[in-house]
C-alpha cells in the first residue's frame, strides 16, 4: 500500500465498540480492583468471553496464517495485526491490568501458534472458544534468568518407557498464571506453555516449548506477586517437580538440531508480541494524557494548538510535547503491525516500537502526575494508577535496554557475540 | 487503509534525488559553508532533477501533481546531501509552492511557468521576522488597502537570494490574518540589507528586508487561506530535518564501526550502541509523523494543520537530539570541521526557527 494513514473501517467500527467496553466495563470497577489485588473481575471476563465468542474473534492473540484452503482475500489488504493492535490500545486505555486478564489465551496461545504444528493449534486453541472463559500463561522468566533467556535452568526429560517428558524447574512472572492453571469453576481448562531445555550443552538450540494443561501433578503456584501497577493482572511464580506431560505437547521439533533452534518459537512470538505490547503502552498513554486535557478544560485551560513554543504556557507546552510523543508511538506500532500484516520481517521495527512505547509511557504518565498536582497524586483519580501501571510496558516482553540491543545489532550488523 | 510503501514514481524520484545528493550535494558542502558560496553549476544540476517541476501540473509548466507527502519525501533525500544546498535547489519553490496552494487560477498561470519552465532562478519569499516569539500566523508586518494598492510595512529576515531575486513573496498581516502578496524586488521601498550570517546555512545567501510604503497591486495578494501554506512548510522542514538527522546518524554509526577503543570498536559498546538505536527509533517516529502530516494535508483532513504542528515540532527536537548524538559519537573529532557532524549539528538547531524557509 502506498504512503496513507485511513484507518480501515472495520478497526474504526472496532474501536467505536471496545471505547464502550472500556467505559462501562473496565474504567468504573479500575479503582476497586487496584485497591483489591487478586481479586477477579468476573463480570469484565464473562463479558469479553461472550463478546469475543459473539463477535468470532476468539482469542485477542496473534492468529498467524489462516488454514491451509481458507486463503485471505487478496483483493483486501490484510490487516488482522492492525486491528488486533488497535483492539489492545484501546483495551489498554480502558484498563491495561484488565487488558492483560481478557480470556482467550494470551501469550500462551501466542506461543502455541508460533511454535506449533497445525494438529498442535488445532488440539491446544480450540477451547479458548468453548462455553467458559479459558486462560493461557507463558512460563519463560526463572528467578535466575530475566532478559537472558539462554540462562534458563528449567528442563525436560524423556521418559522413554511412557513417552512422556518430565519436566523440573522453576518459573516467575507468569501473566495469568493463576488463571491459566489453578482450577476455577468460573473457567474453563487452560494450560501453561513452559520454556525448558531439552540438552543443556545445545544451548538455545535446545531450548523448547511445552504445553502443561490445568491440574497437572507436580505443578505449584507458590506465589502470586504484589505489584506497583497491573494489580488486577495475577502475576505467578511456579514451582514444577517432575511434571510428567505427553511427547506431543512438546510444540514443534522434539529433535535437537543446531539449525532449528528451539528459541526460534520464543524468538518469533516476541517480533509478533512486541509490537502488540507497544500497542498497550500507547493506550495507557493515551488514557493519561485524554484525562490531563479533560481536566485542565475543566480548570478552564485551553492548548493553543498552532502557536510557538515561546508563546506557549509551561503546560501547554507540556501537553503538546505528549501529544507528539504518542502519535509517533503509535504510528510506529502500525508500521511494525503492518509489516506484520505483509508478511514483512519487523524485528526491527517491533523493538523500535517497544522502546519508544516503553519510553513515551512512562513519560507521559510522570508528566500527567505533575501537571496536575495533588490531584495528580491522590487516589481519587486514576492519573497515579496509570503512572504505577506504565511502568511495566518499559520491562515485560523485553525490557527497553534488551529492545535497544535488537535495535542497534540489526542497524550495525551485529550478531550476539559482536554485541553483548 | 494503512500503507508505509513508497509508490514506484516515488522509488525513482527518491532514488535520483537520493544520488545528486550523494554525489554533487555532500562533496561540495564543506567547502560551500566555508567560503560561503554554493557553485552555480550545483544549483543548476538539483534543479535539472525537477523535483518541483514534478509537483506542478502541466497547465502551468509542471509535468506533474503537487502532492505533498512526494514532496516530503524528495525533500529528505535531498537534505541528506546537504542542507544549505538543498534550500538552495527549493528556493523557487517559496515562490511557486505557495501559488500553487492559495494562488488565483490567473496568478498560477501569470507566475508560475516563468520559474518552472526556465533554469533555475532565484524567486524567493519572506517570512521569518526577528523576534523572539516570531508567530508566522502573528506577523509584525503589516499590509493595508489604500485605493487599489496594498500597502506593506515591517521587516523580515533571513530571506534566501533576496538581492538576486526578480520577484518575492512576502507575507503581512491584513486585517488579522496573515496573507501572501507578491513583491517585485525593484518595488520602491523594498530594502534588502547585507548578506548575514547564522549559526549555519554559511553556503546560503540570507538577507534581511525592510518594507516601508511597498506598495503592490490588488492582484498580487494570493486570496487563500495561509494556513495550508504555513502547514506545508512545517511538513517540508519537518522533511528536510529528517535528511539531516539521517545524514548524521549514518555518518556516526558508520565511524562507530570504524573507530577502535580498548580493543573493540566503539560501536560494540552499548554506551554507543544504544545512543545509535535511540537516534534510529526517533528518526522513524518524527518520519512517521511528517509522512502522516503530508498524507493528511494532501487528503485535505481537518487536523491536516495539527498534524503539521506535531511534526514540525517533533522533526526539529528530533533532528537536535539525533545531531548531538552524533557529534557525542565522534567525541573530539565530532567538534573539528574535518567531519561534517559539527555542521549538522549546527544545521539541528536551526529546525526551531527554519519554518518559513522552505516549502515544496
Amino acid at each position: 500500500m502506498p504512503i496513507e494513514f485511513e484507518t480501515p473501517k472495520p478497526i474504526v467500527q472496532m474501536q467505536f465498540m471496545l471505547q464502550t467496553v472500556a467505559d462501562n466495563m473496565m474504567r468504573p470497577y479500575s479503582r476497586h480492583f487496584d485497591e483489591n489485588e487478586h481479586e477477579i473481575p468476573y463480570s469484565y471476563i464473562e463479558f469479553m468471553h461472550t463478546a469475543m465468542k459473539a463477535s468470532g474473534v476468539g482469542s485477542i492473540a496473534p492468529q498467524g496464517d489462516p488454514p491451509e484452503g481458507q486463503e485471505a482475500n487478496p483483493k483486501r489488504p490484510p490487516i488482522a495485526y492492525q486491528m488486533l493492535a488497535s483492539m489492545l490500545e484501546m483495551l489498554a486505555w480502558g484498563d491495561v491490568g484488565m487488558y492483560l486478564i481478557t480470556p482467550g489465551g494470551g501469550l500462551g496461545a501466542a506461543a502455541v501458534q508460533a511454535a506449533g504444528t497445525p494438529e498442535q493449534k488445532a488440539r491446544f486453541l480450540a477451547r479458548f472458544s468453548e462455553e467458559k472463559p479459558t486462560f493461557g500463561a507463558m512460563c519463560m522468566t526463572e528467578p535466575q534468568a530475566g532478559s537472558d533467556t539462554s540462562a534458563i535452568r528449567t528442563r525436560a526429560v524423556l521418559d522413554e518407557k511412557t513417552n512422556e517428558w518430565v519436566i523440573n524447574g522453576q518459573k516467575i512472572f507468569v501473566t495469568a498464571g493463576d488463571k491459566a492453571f489453578n482450577p476455577h469453576d468460573e473457567f474453563g481448562k487452560g494450560f501453561l506453555v513452559v520454556w525448558a531445555s531439552i540438552d543443556q550443552s545445545a544451548g538455545r538450540a535446545g531450548m523448547r516449548a511445552f504445553v502443561v494443561e490445568t491440574g497437572t501433578p507436580g505443578v505449584t503456584i507458590t506465589k502470586l506477586e504484589n505489584k506497583m501497577g497491573i494489580r488486577v493482572s495475577d502475576t505467578a511464580a511456579i514451582a514444577l517437580d517432575n511434571v510428567r506431560v505427553p511427547f506431543e505437547n512438546v510444540l514443534g521439533s522434539a529433535t535437537v538440531d543446531k539449525n532449528i533452534t528451539g528459541f526460534k518459537g520464543a524468538m518469533a512470538t516476541f517480533d509478533a508480541t512486541r509490537p502488540l505490547v507497544a500497542a498497550t503502552g500507547v493506550g495507557v498513554a493515551r488514557a493519561a494524557l485524554d484525562e490531563v486535557k479533560k481536566m485542565l478544560a475543566e480548570q478552564g485551560v485551553t492548548i493553543r494548538y498552532g502557536l510557538p513554543r515561546q508563546k506557549l504556557s509551561s503546560v501547554e507546552r507540556e501537553v503538546i510535547d505528549m501529544e507528539i510523543m504518542l502519535r509517533s508511538a503509535w504510528l510506529m506500532v502500525l508500521k511494525a503491525v503492518w509489516m506484520a500484516d505483509n508478511k514483512q520481517p519487523n524485528a526491527l521495527e517491533s523493538s523500535m516500537s517497544k522502546i519508544k512505547s516503553g519510553d513515551i509511557v512512562t513519560k507521559i504518565t510522570q508528566k500527567a502526575v505533575e501537571i496536575m498536582g495533588p490531584l495528580g497524586y491522590n487516589r481519587a483519580y486514576l492519573l497515579e494508577k496509570w503512572f504505577r501501571d506504565a511502568k511495566i510496558t518499559d520491562i515485560y516482553e523485553g525490557t527497553g535496554q534488551i529492545n535497544r540491543l535488537v535495535v542497534a545489532r540489526h542497524l550495525l550488523g551485529y550478531s550476539g557475540s559482536e554485541l553483548r | 487503509m494503512i500503507g508505509f510503501t513508497l509508490t514506484d514514481e516515488q522509488k525513482m524520484l527518491v532514488e535520483a534525488v537520493g544520488r545528486y545528493a550523494k554525489s554533487d550535494l555532500r562533496p561540495a558542502a564543506h567547502e560551500a559553508e566555508e567560503g560561503r558560496q554554493l557553485p552555480s553549476k550545483l544549483i543548476k544540476r538539483g534543479w535539472e532533477l525537477g523535483i518541483l517541476q514534478a509537483s506542478v501540473p502541466d497547465g502551468y509548466g509542471g509535468f506533474g501533481d503537487h502532492s505533498t507527502v512526494t514532496s516530503a519525501l524528495a525533500a529528505e533525500a535531498l537534505a541528506f546531501g546537504d542542507l544549505a544546498g538543498a534550500l538552495a535547489v527549493l528556493t523557487p519553490s517559496l515562490f511557486v509552492t505557495p501559488l500553487l496552494l492559495a494562488g488565483a487560477e490567473a496568478q498560477k498561470q501569470h507566475f508560475i511557468p516563468p520559474v518552472i519552465e526556465a533554469d533555475w532562478k532565484p524567486y524567493s519569499a519572506a517570512l521569518i521576522e526577528s523576534s523572539y516569539d516570531f508567530d508566522p500566523n502573528d506577523l509584525k508586518t503589516t499590509a493595508r488597502l489604500d485605493g487599489a494598492d496594498y500597502v506593506l510595512d515591517g521587516a523580515k529576515t533571513c530571506v534566501p537570494y533576496a538581492a538576486e531575486a526578480e520577484t518575492l513573496i512576502v507575507y503581512a498581516r491584513l486585517d488579522g490574518e496573515t496573507r501572501a502578496f507578491i513583491v517585485p524586488s525593484k518595488a520602491q521601498g523594498l530594502a534588502v540589507s547585507e548578506r548575514i550570517k547564522l549559526m549555519s546555512l554559511n553556503a546560503l545567501p540570507l538577507y534581511d528586508l525592510t518594507l516601508t510604503g511597498v506598495r503592490v497591486p490588488l492582484a498580487n495578494k494570493l486570496d487563500g487561506d495561509f494556513t495550508t501554506i504555513l502547514a506545508s512548510m512545517r511538513v517540508t522542514n519537518a522533511a528536510l530535518a529528517l535528511g539531516v538527522a539521517q545524514a548524521a546518524f549514518e555518518y556516526a554509526r558508520d565511524y562507530a564501526k570504524e573507530r577502535e577503543a580498548f580493543g573493540v570498536k566503539i560501536a560494540q559498546k552499548q554506551a554507543i550502541a544504544f545512543m545509535l538505536a535511540e537516534m534510529a527509533t526517533e528518526i522513524e517516529g518524527a518520519r512517521l509523523l511528517t509522512w502522516e502530516a503530508a498524507w493528511k494535508l494532501d487528503t485535505a483532513k481537518p487536523d491536516a494543520s495539527t498534524a503539521a504542528y506535531f511534526a514540525g515540532i517533533g522533526a526539529a527536537d528530533m533532528a537536535m537530539l539525533v545531531t548531538d548524538r552524533a557529534v557525542q559519537i565522534l567525541g573530539g573529532h565530532g567538534y573539528v570541521r574535518d567531519h561534517p557532524v559539527e555542521m549538522w549539528m549546527r544545521n539541528g538547531r536551526g529546525f526551531a526557527t527554519f519554518t518559513g524557509l522552505s516549502i515544496l
